[in-house]
């Protein structure tokens, strides 16, 4: 799980290129969007992107979407549930 | 009646790595340094503390960039709904167009698909100057002065506006090209008309 979550932060880092964040800048549960991390509605879409593209997953319930995209952890836990199955 | 009488209070051209502030050099970049390069460099010597510009196109970044020169230490004091932004190119968003479409064949990227239209470059000036008031983007293979000078002139007069930011935002892979200018209806400057307008071009020869 811990290496997920780096891999992770690395991977927003990139994919939404945050230039000014450095992955390790980004807490395990610190919230993405709003007051968070400040992600938008854009980077929401290219969290899906990130996980269609790196693992595989797609999002079949587009509803779960705040639930899963709350922090990197609730993204590992998704990204872990799933390729378990 | 309102009157239709402005003045160009200001400019800023971004040419060759170089940026210019009412004639006046103010910093430049190496000549061989590539768009993207010179374009971050410019953000950390002009603005910083605004990452969504690393999100933008090379468009608005140009075009936010210039502004953010024009306005430094000189906002434009008028109500946000009457201040207006009136710019054109010659390629629209073709650049961004094209990047996006080779994301296509794999999975489209949602952050090009925003910037596929030339207008929005007048967003994210708009959102980060809190500007609310007339806006529009034309599209000619050559900056025409006599066109844009008559459009601004005739929201002047319709009273739809006190001041705008207007000129050329061009950017196409490598090349580009901006001078933008602020017109006001209040203060110190040229006369805005067709021929002061044009002297844009001329400022290619600096």
């Amino acid at each position: 799980m811990e290496n997920l979550m780096a891999a992770l932060k690395a991977q927003i880092v990139e994919q939404l290129n945050l230039q000014e964040v450095k992955p390790e800048d980004i807490g395990d549960d610190q919230p993405l969007f709003k007051d968070g991390l400040g992600l938008d509605s854009i980077d929401a879409l290219e969290i899906i992107v990130l996980l269609q593209q790196q693992y595989g997953i797609k999002i079949a319930n587009p509803e779960q979407g705040p639930e899963i995209f709350h922090s990197v952890r609730t993204i590992a836990a998704f990204i872990t549930a799933h390729q378990n199955k | 009646m309102y009157n239709d009488e402005a003045y160009i209070t200001g400019s800023c051209v971004i040419r060759n790595n170089r940026v210019y502030r009412n004639g006046t050099l103010l910093w430049e970049a190496p000549q061989e340094q590539e768009l993207p390069e010179f374009l971050r460099a410019g953000y950390d010597h002009f603005a910083g503390q605004y990452p969504k510009f690393h999100k933008m196109d090379s468009l608005s970044k140009l075009g936010w960039l210039a502004t953010e020169v024009l306005l430094k230490d000189q906002p434009l004091d008028y109500p946000a709904e009457r201040i207006g932004l009136v710019l054109a190119n010659k390629s629209a968003s073709l650049d961004t167009d094209l990047r996006y479409f080779d994301t296509v064949k794999d999975i489209a990227s949602p952050a090009l698909f925003v910037y596929t239209l030339p207008n929005i470059v007048m967003g994210e000036i708009s959102i980060r100057h809190g500007f609310k008031g007339e806006n529009a983007f034309f599209t000619s293979d050559a900056f025409d002065a006599a066109f844009m000078t008559g459009y601004i002139t005739q929201l002047f007069a319709e009273g739809a506006m006190n001041a705008c930011i207007c000129g050329w935002v061009e950017v196409m892979g490598p090349v580009y090209d901006v001078f933008l200018y602020r017109v006001e209806q209040q203060g110190n400057g040229e006369i805005f008309n067709t021929h002061n307008l044009q002297r844009a071009i001329n400022i290619k020869s600096l």
